[in-house]
């Protein structure tokens, strides 16, 4: 049975199209992928991610246990920030990627990870927990909402104290809201457009008091709610990786360029087989490429080279609204990761021509 | 949703409009509408004889890409070229300048005997 967010009414309300995601009734568009993109690109817009998952860390063995499951170095973590990192399994592929807020140092933590992978990870942690850290799924009552885009900010701040607009990027704060407490403001996202994330305790009407706040504070400026659809077009354009399609349990951190929150510094589960990838190099790599032939690349399409070779598959693709051009990510053995070099995707029954080109797209 | 009743329709969500012997056809504001912002429409099939039910062509979207099934037997003729440069016509004017193929139809009794509007509102309904 589908799961509703705070929002789901709101958004069936306001005439989104709706589609299950991760288990969760979740709005996919409302005006069109194009507009709403466009919209967070240069303005602002508002997307219920309420479906992602929270986990609060406990205790003095709750940063131990942070740094030996995930990637990244979380010591590195002070009170009001944040990393991005991986969950690895014993093979080294990665069992989610998320975030680690540092809410406070070496006593409390929160992992935000996605949707579809709530239960799995919750299990891997529980059963690493060697030292009974303590731990709180808090998903189902934690709202989230990513107001992204330039003015984003600028909309926001009358409503609170807090100092959104100086937030620096992967820190956070937090405080009163819109009149609610307990309010989580984190300067991230998932579009490369700039803005926040909001985290807040669903209660005593706060999802509608501050759904109603922001769209009163920014409607007037254009403010739009947008759909999961446009945010699959803007984190693609930017090259951040989807789980399920880009990265996955068979997936290296050092094969999908996530090399940078791969920190040999600690020890961290698999870390021997990763030493070993960066050491001896890794056998595939994630590039980007845009198509040079017209057509769209999409999730499985193969990829071939010149003499029609299988050499990889496309993990997303889409037409990237801001280029007006098709794009997509994808696996290829290492030897053809190089950029510029030309490569086939399978459309269906043709071979298209695209090129290999660097990420961040746009 | 925008069904005209001087229009035929088909389960797959494509309207035709006959005159003589030629049909154009395209997409019904439904089909648009679940298929989002529409980015590129594929025909390779002009000049060859096709049977109702073929795929004629591909129609992509931002998100998602679907077949497209000839109405009724005949030779497509033409597509519109509108298309290549502006794919949006499809979405802002599904009946209109957004139209995807002429057709050459075998027997325009075929064409009768599709879905009339109130017959496919009731499919989409």
């Amino acid at each position: 049975m589908m799961k509703d967010t705070p929002f789901t009414k709101k958004h069936i309300e306001l005439g989104a199209k709706m589609a299950e995601f991760a288990g969760y009734n979740m709005p996919i568009s409302y005006t069109g992928i194009n507009d709403e993109h466009a919209t967070v690109r240069k303005n602002a817009g508002v997307f219920d991610v309420s479906h992602m998952g929270e986990f609060i860390l406990k205790g003095d063995q709750a940063l131990e246990l942070i740094q030996r499951l995930t990637t990244n170095d979380a010591s590195r973590l002070t009170d009001g920030k944040a990393q991005y990192s991986c969950l690895t399994n014993a093979e080294g592929g990665i069992v989610d990627d998320l975030l680690v807020y540092c809410i406070a140092e070496n006593k409390v933590y929160m992992l935000v990870v996605n949707a579809g992978n709530i239960q799995k990870d919750w299990d891997w942690i529980v059963q690493h927990n060697i030292h009974q850290v303590e731990m709180h799924n808090i998903s189902d009552k934690t709202c989230l909402l990513a107001i992204q885009g330039p003015n984003a900010t600028k909309i926001l701040q009358p409503l609170t104290e807090m100092d959104i607009l100086n937030l620096k990027y992967y820190t956070f704060a937090k405080g009163v809201f819109a009149g609610v407490e307990n309010v989580l403001v984190s300067a991230t996202g998932y579009t490369g457009a700039g803005g926040v994330e909001i985290y807040f305790e669903d209660k005593d009407g706060a999802p509608e008091k501050i759904w109603n706040a922001i769209f009163a504070a920014g409607a007037p400026q254009g403010l739009k709610p947008i759909g999961l659809g446009a945010r699959d077009t803007l984190r693609l354009e930017m090259g951040y990786c989807l789980y399920g399609n880009d990265i996955d349990d068979t997936t290296s951190p050092l094969e999908a360029g996530l090399g940078w929150i791969t920190k040999f510094t600690k020890d961290f589960t698999a870390r021997p087989i990763i030493e070993k990838q960066k050491t001896e190099g890794v056998s595939r790599k994630l590039i980007g490429f845009e198509m040079v032939d017209k057509g769209i690349p999409r999730h499985g399409y193969a990829i071939m080279d010149e003499k029609g070779n299988s050499i990889g598959h496309v993990s997303s693709g889409t037409q990237s609204p801001s280029l007006q051009k098709a794009i997509g990510m994808g696996y290829v053995d290492t030897q053809h990761a190089v950029a510029g070099s030309e490569i086939l995707i399978a459309v269906r029954d043709k071979l298209l021509k695209a090129k290999l080109v660097k990420i961040p797209f746009a | 949703m925008n069904f005209p009743a001087n229009l035929r329709y088909t389960k797959d969500h494509e309207w035709v409009s006959l005159e003589g012997n030629t049909a154009t056809v395209g997409i019904t504001d439904f089909a648009q509408s679940e298929l989002g912002d529409i980015v590129y429409v594929e025909v390779e099939t002009i000049g060859k004889s096709l049977q109702s039910g073929d795929v004629f062509g591909t129609v992509e979207a931002v998100k998602t890409v679907s077949d497209l099934f000839l109405p009724v037997n005949g030779t497509i003729i033409e597509l519109n070229p509108a298309l290549a440069n502006a794919p949006e016509l499809v979405n802002n004017d599904p009946y209109g300048a957004g139209w995807m193929i002429r057709m050459t139809v075998n027997d325009p009794a075929d064409v009768e005997s599709l879905l009339d509007a109130a017959g496919y509102e009731a499919v989409v309904g």
